[in-house]
């Protein structure tokens, strides 16, 4: 090597160090204090059917909004704990999100149960809440601080009413998980018959971890129900479906938005065919007319969701996506105080989202209508837009 | 009680005392919190089937009839949560003495099986009784314990509250199990026919010690209905009798202190394994293994052999697994 390659060699190599270190020092400016969003799911355990979606879809979106250069620059960071859907764990894990990690919002908890339990806390810590759970009464009365995605379930009832009452069907038998979201569902189907000239003729539960409902079921098909309304969100929802066509039951089986998972169609098997359900478009979005303003982001979503995890979409990983998504949109808009995202939602309007077109206000943080729901069935183990 | 509970007696106060002085972040306190409720559960628990060799399998409906009475009386009657926990204890009490009359005629497999069935139908009670407790979705809106005008509402406050009755209940249990009664207690662990020819009314110690376990259980139902102010019948189910269960055998099933090790263990370590994610479960379970192979009598007395005596105590399991590779 000559002198003069040596010197070359050497200016060289100094202009790469001086490079690199340029480029460092302005990763590091830019490299902003990440924001950080809490996440409660039951990810385990009897729930697991939407805590594991849902942790997924939060999971992907932070992953895709960190690869597109954050929230204003700063990187999103979403803690995701497991509440097993059991209330106690939820009570630990909404108090060290807050307590020790300082998030700005939290995402769920999946179950309405465990919904219930924390609203206390966040209440009076003053971190906005957006649950992924269904019931009612997580917002009525409305409560501060606290949101939801999923529809309501009265909505659901609702349009299985119109429904049936558009089919001439008038002598109805229920059926109801006992957790929190088969009872609400329970109230509100007896709640509303009347209205829709509907008799309840047999009113029957089961628990989340049974295994068999034929004694149930005997008792309503020595009924002159015309039609059955099973109302769950647990797996054991899909036992109902085949004890049904066991016992040779040929009425129509109307399910709740719970059933929304097509796991539960195929855990079900071929007796799911025909099940008449209301849901959000999501499940049916190839069956969609191409106008329908929602047609763009649920597409998506699915063919992002399933790209990376090679499973289907289900209503409930949508509902994170539509509460992860307005917690972004919030800090996009008011950055990192949690007063001001509190504030920024409730006002939000017209954002589409996965489970329909969300409208928030002062006396209504469900954001959705009934026209939220479509009407959905089961054909060919799929599910599509009942016409 | 013997020097050496008395001292341990001491230690354990001044540390509790001292605790959150040093940890004041409310997420760490609510554990603890949860540590001192399991615990008095658990010391009843100790007595029932550490020392008098009965086992329960339905101490999470004693749990829960103390929280449920007291979440009742508080929301739909507007009782004082003073009242409400005592009224709760008599409630319980009655209950399990009731209970025990016919259940603790049983032995082994049979108490447990008929305790079982009792957990079961105080969860149905829970479920179906819709229009006192709520039903599935549970009722909240439970008030918080106030003393004067000192609200109990904070997870600071809560904590000593919590554990000055947990080492109240410890002292009266300390004394109880060095006393006349403790030693016919383990008498009847030791051999009931024997204990019935020395003199000592198995039967009647038996249904005492029942219901005294239920007693603290409903205790500690109250202090978790007024801090969490949320109840539903999920909370109380068979899986939280068997985790009650398992903390007692973890921790050393013949010791009160093995009881308190144990539910601390237990209740503490999920939350410590919230950072390794999806593999919590995976090191939850292995520790639970590895703490029953080597030390079979509970972590608490296996420790406490080893630091005295040097050495790994008597291991069946550990002994067999050895055999075999050879």
């Amino acid at each position: 090597m000559t002198r003069k390659t040596k010197v070359a060699t050497g200016v060289v190599a100094a202009i790469v160090v001086a490079l690199l270190l340029v480029v460092s020092f302005s990763v590091w400016c830019a490299a902003l204090k990440p924001y950080k969003v809490g996440a409660v799911f039951a990810i385990t355990g009897g729930a697991s059917w939407l805590g594991e979606p849902e942790r997924n879809t939060v999971k992907m979106i932070e992953e895709n909004v960190n690869a597109a250069g954050g929230i204003n620059g700063h990187p999103l960071q979403v803690i995701v704990e497991d509440t097993v859907g059991d209330e106690t764990k939820a009570v630990t894990a909404v108090k060290k999100l807050i307590e020790r990690d300082k998030v700005l919002a939290i995402i769920g908890p999946s179950r309405s149960g465990t919904t219930l339990a924390v609203i206390p806390i966040v209440q009076r810590a003053k971190v906005p809440l957006i649950s992924c759970a269904a019931a009612e009464a997580i917002v009525i009365p409305v409560k501060q601080w606290v949101f939801k995605t999923p529809q309501k379930d009265s909505d659901a009832v609702i349009r299985i009413y119109e429904y049936m009452r558009e089919h001439g069907i008038s002598k109805v038998a229920i059926i109801t998980g006992t957790t929190g979201f088969g009872d609400q569902g329970r109230k509100q189907l007896k709640k509303m018959a009347p209205d829709y000239g509907i008799t309840i003729v047999a009113d029957e539960t089961y628990g989340p971890k049974d295994t068999d409902m034929t004694v149930q079921l005997t008792k309503i098909k020595g009924t002159k129900a015309q039609a059955v309304i099973n109302w769950s969100i647990v797996p054991a929802q899909a036992i109902v479906v085949k004890n049904m066509r066991q016992l040779g039951m040929t009425i129509p089986l109307f399910q709740s938005h719970g059933f929304g998972n097509i796991k539960y169609v195929q855990a079900a098997g071929k007796a799911a065919e025909g099940i008449i359900f209301p849901a959000g478009r999501l499940l049916a979005v190839d069956t969609l007319p191409n106008d329908n303003p929602q047609k763009e982001v649920l597409s998506r979503y699915k063919k992002e969701y399933e790209a990376k995890y090679g499973e289907s979409v289900s209503t409930f990983g949508g509902h994170a996506w539509d509460a992860l998504h307005l917690v972004i949109l919030a800090l996009r808009a008011v950055g990192p105080d949690r007063a001001k995202i509190r504030n920024f939602i409730e006002n939000v309007k017209g954002f589409v989202g996965t489970g329909g077109i969300f409208n928030y206000s002062p006396d209504d943080h469900t954001g959705l209508t009934k026209e939220a729901f479509e009407m959905l069935t089961v054909k060919n183990g799929k599910f599509v837009v009942l016409k | 009680m013997g020097k050496k509970n008395l001292l341990s007696l001491l230690i354990l106060s001044i540390v509790v005392m001292i605790l959150p002085l040093i940890i004041n972040n409310p997420y760490y306190l609510s554990i603890l919190i949860f540590v001192g409720i399991y615990s008095l559960i658990t010391i009843g628990l100790s007595l029932l089937m550490g020392y008098a060799g009965q086992i329960s399998l339905g101490q999470a409906a004693f749990f829960g009839l103390g929280a449920y009475t007291s979440g009742i009386l508080t929301t739909k009657f507007a009782l004082s949560p003073w009242i409400a926990l005592i009224i709760a204890i008599f409630v319980t009490a009655g209950v399990a003495f009731l209970i025990g009359i016919p259940a603790l005629k049983l032995k082994g497999h049979y108490l447990a099986m008929a305790t079982l069935a009792f957990g079961q139908i105080i969860f149905i009670i829970f479920n179906q009784e819709i229009t006192y407790t709520g039903g599935p979705s549970g009722f909240g809106q439970i008030p918080y314990f106030k003393l004067g005008k000192f609200m109990l509402d904070s997870d600071f406050r809560y904590y000593y509250f919590v554990w000055i009755i947990v080492l109240i209940t410890l002292t009266l249990s300390l004394n109880l199990i060095h006393s006349r009664v403790g030693r016919a207690l383990r008498s009847i662990h030791g051999g009931e026919i024997t204990a019935n020819i020395m003199g000592v009314n198995t039967a009647r110690y038996k249904i005492d010690v029942f219901v005294l376990s239920a007693v603290y259980a409903s205790i500690a139902g109250s202090l978790y209905a007024h801090f969490v102010t949320f109840l539903s019948p999920g909370t109380f189910g068979f899986s939280f009798s068997i985790a009650l269960l398992t903390m007692v055998a973890v921790g050393g099933m013949a010791s009160v202190w093995g009881a308190i090790m144990g539910t601390a263990l237990l209740t503490i370590l999920p939350e410590f394994l919230r950072i390794f994610h999806d593999y919590d479960i995976l090191i939850y379970g292995s520790t639970l293994l590895f703490i029953m192979i080597l030390l079979p009598e509970g972590f608490f007395i296996g420790l406490f052999n080893l630091i005295r005596k040097g050495n790994l105590p008597q291991s069946h399991l550990l002994k067999k697994l050895l055999e075999t590779r050879r």
